[in-house]
C-alpha cells in the first residue's frame, strides 16, 4: 500500500493508524515562527467510528489504508450475516454484525446500500438516507387527528422503532431518515 | 469561486490597504525611516525550522551562475543597516518560507520588521502594543495587556516548569494534558513546541494582547541572553499573542559576532543531523557585528495575521487577493 507525508493529508484521505483503517475528517498545519512544525489531524476510526485527534511532526509519513465506498444491493439476512450484491457484476459479499452494527434495524431487501470496503472486505455498511418502511406494530390511529402534535413508537418492518405521530396505522408505509432515525412523512402507497 | 478572481473580498483589501497605510503612517510620526533590502540573498536562514526558498541567478558577475536565497525575514540585511548608522528602520515586504502552508500560513506573506536603537525587548513591546492597538482598536475591544513569562505560561496553562523539566517528564506532562503522543519528537524544544501550539497558546491573549517573553536560552534565535528572577539564563525574546494567534516576534538583539557565529554553526550543525539542506551562514552579518551593532531591540510582525483579526477572518486565504492555490 502507499504511503502518504503529511503534505497529502486533506479531509478523506484514508490511512492506517494503531492497525486500523482511519479517514481523515480535519487536518490543521501548526507551527510557531521559531519552531517544530506539525499537523493536528482528527481522524474517524472505519471500524469503530470513534473520532480521535494525532498529531504528526510535519514531512513524515503514514501508510495508507486500502478502504473504498461502493453500492451493493442488500439481498437478506441469513440469521448471521448480512448478504450484498453488486448491482452490475452480480458478485455477492456477506457482512458480519460488527460491519452492519446500527444500520441492521434499516436495511431492506433490495436496497442500495453503501459498503464500506477494507482490502475487500466490508467494514461499514451505511442505508439510503432515506428509506420507505411499512408499520409492523402501534398503538392503534386517533381518527381525524393529523394536525395536532404528540407521538407514539411504531415498529417497522425491519426492527427500527421510530417516534411517529399520533394517527398513524399498522400496515401504514412511512418515509424515514435512517440518519436520525426520524419519521418523515407518509409514503404512498404502492 | 474562480480561480482566477481574488480569494479575499473587495472589502477587506480595501481595509488591509488602509492597515499598510496607518502602519507606515505610525512610523513616519515616530521618526523611523522606511528601507528596503534584497529578497534575494547569497546567505540563507539557517534556523533549522525555517526552510528557504531558493532561486538561479545567471549573468554579468556570475557566468557559472549562483545560488540565492529567497529572504525568510529582512533582519540580516537591516542589521547590516543599523551597523552602517541608519538609525530607526522599518520595512513591509514579502517574505517566503517553504512547506509553510494551512489555515494561519501562506508560503509567501507580508512580514513587518522593525529595529530600533537604544530599546531593550520591553521597551519595544510598549512599540508593538501601540501599534497593534491602533490596528486592532477599530474592530476589537482590548483589555489591559498582558506580560506573561514564558515560564509562568507554562505553570498556568500546563503544570510544569518548562526550564527545568526533563524530556522524559515532558512526554509524561503531554500524556496527562491529553496531547496525543507524536510518533519520533525528540528533543526538549520540539516537546515544548507540542505543548505550546496544543495547549498554551491557544490560551494566550484572550480578548487582549499578551506578550510572552524570557524564553528558554535553547530558543533564543537571535536574542541575546540574560538571567531570570530564579537564576535561569533566558533568552530576552518575546512573542505577541492574540486570541491564541502569534503575531510577532521579537528581540533585544545579541551583538556579539563571536556567539552569533557559534549559533549559525550550531544551527547548521543541527541541520546535518536533522537531514536537512545546508544554508550558508550570512558572513556579512558577522562581519556587520564585528563593526558593531548598536544596542537594539527588532521585531518581525505578521501583517496578514493582523489583518485576519482586524476583519475576523478564519483563514489567511480571506485576506490574500492570491494565495498559493490561486498564485
Amino acid at each position: 500500500m502507499a504511503t502518504f507525508s503529511t503534505n497529502e493529508f486533506k479531509r478523506g484521505l484514508k490511512i492506517m493508524l494503531d492497525g486500523d483503517p482511519c479517514a481523515i475528517i480535519e487536518n490543521e498545519f501548526v507551527k510557531p515562527g521559531k519552531g517544530q512544525a506539525f499537523n493536528r489531524v482528527k481522524i474517524r476510526n472505519l471500524k469503530t467510528g470513534r473520532v480521535i485527534e494525532r498529531t504528526f511532526k510535519s514531512g513524515d509519513t503514514v501508510e495508507g489504508a486500502d478502504v473504498v465506498d461502493i453500492e451493493y444491493q442488500y439481498l437478506y439476512n441469513d440469521g448471521e450475516v448480512w448478504h450484498f450484491m453488486h448491482p452490475e457484476s452480480f458478485e455477492q459479499l456477506s457482512a458480519d454484525a460488527k460491519a452492519v452494527g446500527d444500520a441492521a434495524v434499516w436495511l431492506k431487501e433490495q436496497d442500495i446500500c453503501m459498503l464500506t470496503l477494507w482490502n475487500g472486505v466490508p467494514i461499514a455498511v451505511t442505508p439510503p438516507n432515506h428509506t420507505i418502511l411499512k408499520v409492523t406494530d402501534t398503538e392503534p390511529g386517533i381518527r381525524g387527528d393529523t394536525a395536532t402534535g404528540g407521538s407514539k413508537p411504531a415498529r417497522l418492518e425491519t426492527g427500527a422503532v421510530v417516534q411517529v405521530p399520533l394517527f398513524i396505522n399498522i400496515g401504514d408505509t412511512l418515509k424515514v431518515d435512517t440518519r436520525t432515525g426520524e419519521y418523515l412523512s407518509r409514503a404512498e402507497k404502492a | 469561486m474562480a480561480d482566477w478572481a481574488p480569494s479575499a473580498t473587495l472589502a477587506v483589501l480595501q481595509t488591509r490597504a488602509r492597515i499598510l497605510a496607518r502602519i507606515r503612517a505610525f512610523f513616519h510620526e515616530r521618526g523611523v525611516m522606511e528601507v528596503e533590502t534584497p529578497l534575494m540573498s547569497r546567505a540563507g536562514a539557517t534556523d533549522p525550522h525555517i526552510e528557504s526558498f531558493t532561486t538561479r541567478y545567471q549573468g554579468p558577475g556570475a557566468p557559472g551562475g549562483c545560488t540565492l536565497y529567497l529572504h525568510t525575514s529582512p533582519e540580516f540585511p537591516m542589521k547590516r543597516l543599523l551597523a552602517a548608522g541608519s538609525g530607526p528602520t522599518y520595512q513591509l515586504c514579502h517574505v517566503f518560507r517553504q512547506g509553510e502552508a494551512g489555515r494561519r500560513h501562506n508560503p509567501e506573506f507580508t512580514l513587518l520588521e522593525w529595529y530600533r536603537p537604544g530599546f531593550d525587548d520591553h521597551a519595544l513591546m510598549d512599540e508593538v502594543e501601540a501599534l497593534a492597538r491602533q490596528v486592532l482598536g477599530e474592530t476589537r475591544v482590548l483589555g489591559p495587556t498582558e506580560r506573561l513569562g514564558y515560564r509562568e505560561a507554562f505553570e498556568r496553562h500546563a503544570g510544569i516548569d518548562p526550564l527545568r523539566i526533563g524530556e522524559a517528564e515532558l512526554v509524561a506532562a503531554c500524556e496527562r494534558l491529553g496531547v496525543p503522543a507524536v510518533p519520533g519528537l525528540k528533543g526538549r524544544d520540539a516537546w515544548l513546541d507540542l505543548l505550546l501550539t496544543h495547549v498554551v497558546e491557544p490560551q494566550l491573549g484572550r480578548g487582549h494582547l499578551c506578550f510572552l517573553h524570557d524564553y528558554p536560552a535553547s530558543q533564543a534565535a537571535l536574542a541575546r541572553l540574560r538571567n531570570d528572577a530564579h537564576g535561569d539564563a533566558v533568552a530576552a525574546r518575546f512573542e505577541l499573542y492574540c486570541e491564541g494567534v502569534e503575531l510577532a516576534n521579537g528581540y533585544h538583539e545579541l551583538l556579539d559576532a563571536d556567539e552569533q557565529a557559534r549559533r549559525f554553526a550550531a544551527d547548521r550543525a543541527t541541520r546535518a543531523r536533522n537531514g536537512l539542506p545546508d544554508v550558508p551562514a550570512d558572513e556579512n552579518l558577522i562581519a556587520a557585528l564585528r563593526h558593531g551593532l548598536p544596542d537594539c531591540a527588532g521585531v518581525a510582525l505578521g501583517v496578514d495575521r493582523l489583518i485576519m483579526l482586524a476583519v475576523g477572518a478564519a483563514s489567511i486565504e480571506e485576506v490574500i487577493a492570491f494565495p498559493l492555490e490561486r498564485a
